[in-house]
């Protein structure tokens, strides 16, 4: 299986400014805001999860060549077109967002948090290790974090894992943890001028015992 | 995206990328998947309703009340509901403060996760190549861009966003506001604040 990610962005050498903006400046073009709620809408259709629309921009060929909407306006295309629902009249009656359930449906959210189905693995305070290993799917533990040296910060609970809910595989809860590593562990000694601890969430397969 | 303003402006011509959203619209809607009508709701959520001021009212309140600020600490999802703001991107939130010593940065490397019951719509720079490829690495270069500048004795404590759990950092509450009104402090909070490019503004 070849999957790859252009999205995965932590440490590399960007040159690039950043370009600080005011709080009201949301859009930069007329088609953007169409184009996000667009997005907002065909998700709560659950045509598709939160992370196959991950999946689907990060795999974007041209991903670093777009600006952030023309990402989610090409991976609409994509998830909307992959699903089918172009080539065939529509299913029963589908879950469509109608504008008087916005403002609830915005407020309830889709809360990721699930029963565990056994106990957690590593407690606050435990040395982890992150696998080293890149699997050949959607996943959430980035490169730069890939086979160092943690500490448990927090524990979350059981959270739909993202690897498997990205492929149709079921949401197969699982731990989530919240690992720090010191910014020598990840960077090396010279960055130990920036003073910094660096935090992931990372599920309970991520991590092994230290 | 300028050539797209700018052709706009000059033509009144409609660019490829609005004809594609356009398109897409239309068909979606004709099969029956889309509401337009909820798409003028969403925008007008996220554009009048959603965004950083509810995020700068839990802040305030945060200053103002001690019971507030332990319970936002303990369980940010439900202090932060207890004031109406809750749901998409923001259904699992963690407050992490500022202090002397230690300084919050959030970020998402891996895409554009954020907190948007509290910040609404993230800012372009937020989703932008160099910020995410920096703030994990070098963030005091990053916060130098935004005009921050701390103490070498600070430590940073980066929050990649790489799950559901979304983070908001409560800001130190600038000196000289003990006679402001909760109101009054909660204009002195900045989006990037509490994201942990900036400081909060001093009062007037």
């Amino acid at each position: 299986m070849n999957y790859r990610s252009y999205a995965d962005l932590g440490g590399e050498e960007q040159r690039g400014a950043i370009m600080p903006e005011p709080e009201g400046e949301l859009f930069h073009a007329p088609w953007e805001p169409r184009a996000m709620a667009l997005t907002l809408a065909m998700g709560a259709t659950g045509l598709w999860t939160i992370d196959m629309s991950r999946a689907a921009r990060e795999t974007l060929v041209n991903y670093r060549s777009l600006s952030y909407y023309e990402i989610w306006l090409a991976a609409l295309e994509k998830l909307v077109s992959a699903s089918g629902v172009l080539d065939a009249p529509a299913p029963q009656p589908p879950r469509v967002l109608r504008a008087e359930s916005v403002a609830a449906t915005l407020a309830r959210g889709t809360p990721t948090s699930r029963a565990a189905a056994s106990p957690a693995r590593f407690a606050v305070g435990e040395m982890v290790r992150t696998r080293a290993e890149q699997p050949a799917h959607h996943t959430r533990l980035p490169g730069y974090a890939r086979g160092k040296l943690g500490v448990v910060a927090r524990v979350h609970g059981a959270h739909v894992f993202a690897d498997t809910n990205a492929r149709g595989l079921g949401e197969c809860p699982q731990w989530l943890y919240t690992v720090a590593f010191d910014a020598r562990e990840l960077w090396g000694e010279g960055s130990a001028v920036q003073r910094s601890t660096i935090s992931v969430d990372a599920w309970e397969p991520y991590l092994e015992p230290a | 995206m300028r050539d797209d303003e700018h052709s706009q402006h000059q033509e009144g011509a409609i660019s490829p990328l609005q004809l594609r959203v356009r398109a897409l619209e239309t068909v979606l809607t004709e099969k029956g998947y889309i509401d337009p009508a909820a798409l003028d709701a969403l925008i007008d959520a996220y554009q009048w309703k959603i965004g950083p001021r509810n995020g700068a009212r839990v802040v305030a309140r945060a200053w103002c009340d001690p019971q507030f600020r332990r319970w936002l600490l303990e369980d940010a999802t439900a202090a932060i509901a207890s004031l109406g703001f809750s749901g998409r991107q923001g259904e699992h939130m963690v407050a992490v403060e500022n202090t002397a010593d230690l300084h919050n940065l959030v970020v998402c490397t891996l895409c554009s996760c954020y907190p948007w019951s509290v910040l609404g719509l993230p800012p372009s720079w937020y989703k932008s190549a160099p910020y995410r490829a920096r703030a994990v690495k070098d963030p005091r270069g990053v916060l130098r861009e935004f005009g921050v500048e701390l103490p070498e004795s600070t430590r940073i404590r980066i929050w990649d966003s790489t799950a559901e759990v979304r983070y908001l950092v409560v800001p130190q509450r600038p000196s000289g506001t003990g006679h402001l009104s909760e109101i009054d402090l909660a204009a002195l909070v900045t989006r990037d604040s509490m994201i942990g490019t900036g400081l909060p503004r001093a009062p007037a």
